[in-house]
């Protein structure tokens, strides 16, 4: 890649919050750091990772609705993780992390539990026991 | 206390903490030379560990082993210690900071609140450096930042004990002696020799160039395997995989080009920057391979005769990468 052909397609996906280094070479062969805002292939590869994780938790919303999965469940997905994670974070049994994530199991969780399960989530309790998915943060 | 310390960016975080970390020492040592001597540089393919879903593929070896090798090979003597619990963690990077060292820290990019929010997934090996400490605040060099900047103790904690895959357990490390009269010729030639060594003669079919023509292999079935929109996130993950933070571009081929340029020139060996050249055209191939690959995802159609196209791409990167590879191989180093 040379060095005035690193793209720079800004998808905003860095928030201004930092420009990322590339290795790009000068007409002689050397390297260089190059910064850039970004490239389509990557920032479309990341959105297409995003679209899938949201069209996930909107399933599970529909299925929360439903009274068939629990909010343990979207908030696990909303927080990237999965089961085997979740579990080490609760130092509970994965199998036991599943149980949760039907309703019926939910429906009995202690409130130490929920508490539990509110930090490792980051959310205050009531997120969990007044589900809405319609809340921004 | 707020220490002084010289923040320079990096591509990748490994090697900026070590790079940075050893300048602080006096000693200036580029990314590219940290990633070379450390044989950075790997290719990893290994289908049925899942991550989120996707197989897991990687363009460099196992987080923790650039340092380590790199340290190793420089000479330096490094301390590096994992606590039972996050309280102790952060008391024993506390004292390290009264004592002016900066000490490099294992984190979870997803507790990171100054990374931009779509990049903080849940990976547990990101490395940072602190170097000081201001009331509850900790500053901060993070490798990949223009600048260093700052972050509460409360997520530098969840950040330094996230579970999972690569639990960091606090894990922090810093180099305790420095020798300045290091011979760097000889990491050199171990660095390049190893990664050689690796890429072409491990016996599994997963690791190395065997790998790379596995996962080709492996992408001409996907969209009949798991269907097209999984098959699509799977070629997402690639792209990650390759062009995300952190790799400089083209799976870590134009550093470890960089690298080879160095090299060159304190080897005295101008064959060194013909091989380089080649890693360029090498990593330009691999982000033809992306383009490819993200037209398919973006359209979404299946159009079979693509994926083949995008794992001929892949074929060709294995069969220069071999040339390559087997003539550093061969290369006879001065004694």
């Amino acid at each position: 890649m040379k060095k005035d052909e690193v793209p720079q397609d800004d998808a905003n996906v860095l928030e201004g919050k930092l420009k990322t280094l590339k290795y790009a070479t000068n007409e002689d062969g050397s390297y260089v750091q190059v910064q850039t805002v970004g490239w389509e292939p990557e920032n479309l590869a990341l959105s297409q990772a995003w679209e899938d994780i949201h069209e996930r938790l909107e399933i599970i919303a529909q299925d929360i609705a439903a009274g068939k999965s629990s909010p343990i469940l979207y908030f696990m997905e909303k927080c990237l993780m999965e089961p085997p994670m979740l579990a080490k974070h609760m130092g509970i049994g994965t199998w036991r992390v599943k149980r949760h994530f039907k309703a019926k199991g939910f429906a009995k969780l202690s409130q130490k539990r929920l508490e539990k399960y509110a930090y490792v989530f980051e959310v205050p309790v009531e997120h969990l026991t007044q589900f809405d998915p319609t809340r921004t943060s | 206390m707020t220490n002084k310390f010289n923040h320079r960016q990096s591509a990748h975080c490994e090697n900026g903490v070590v790079s940075n970390l050893l300048y602080h020492e006096g000693i200036d040592l580029s990314e590219p030379m940290i990633f070379g001597i450390g044989s950075g540089l790997f290719f990893s393919y290994i289908p049925f560990v899942k991550l989120n879903g996707n197989p897991g593929t990687s363009f460099r070896i196992y987080p923790g082993y650039i340092y380590k090798r790199a340290t190793n090979r420089l000479g330096i003597k490094t301390k590096m210690r994992t606590f039972r619990n996050a309280e102790k963690a952060m008391d024993a990077l506390d004292a390290n900071l009264e004592k002016g060292i900066p000490t490099g820290v294992q984190t979870s990019v997803y507790y990171l609140p100054y990374l931009p929010s779509q990049y903080r997934f849940h990976f547990n090996a990101h490395n940072i450096v602190i170097y000081g400490k201001d009331g509850e605040e900790y500053l901060v060099s993070d490798p990949v930042m223009d600048d260093v900047t700052r972050i509460k103790r409360s997520d530098l904690m969840r950040a330094r004990y996230a579970k999972g895959v690569l639990a960091p357990s606090g894990k922090m490390y810093y180099p305790i002696n420095v020798a300045k009269d290091f011979d760097l010729k000889p990491a050199i030639i171990r660095g390049i020799q190893h990664t050689a060594k690796d890429m072409l003669t491990i016996p599994v079919p997963m690791f190395g160039i065997k790998g790379i023509y596995k996962l080709a292999k492996d992408v001409r079935k996907w969209p009949e395997k798991v269907g097209e929109r999984k098959a699509g996130l799977h070629l997402g993950n690639l792209v990650r995989m390759q062009e995300e933070i952190g790799t400089g571009g083209g799976g870590f081929r134009f550093i470890y080009a960089a690298f080879l340029k160095e090299a060159a020139v304190i080897m005295d060996m101008p064959e060194l920057n013909e091989i380089a050249d080649g890693f360029t055209k090498v990593g330009d191939r691999w982000r033809e391979f992306a383009i490819m690959a993200s037209k398919i995802f973006k359209q979404r159609t299946n159009v079979q005769g693509d994926y083949q196209l995008a794992a001929d791409i892949i074929v060709d990167c294995a069969d220069q990468e071999k040339v390559l590879f087997t003539k550093l191989r061969n290369l006879k180093f001065p004694a």
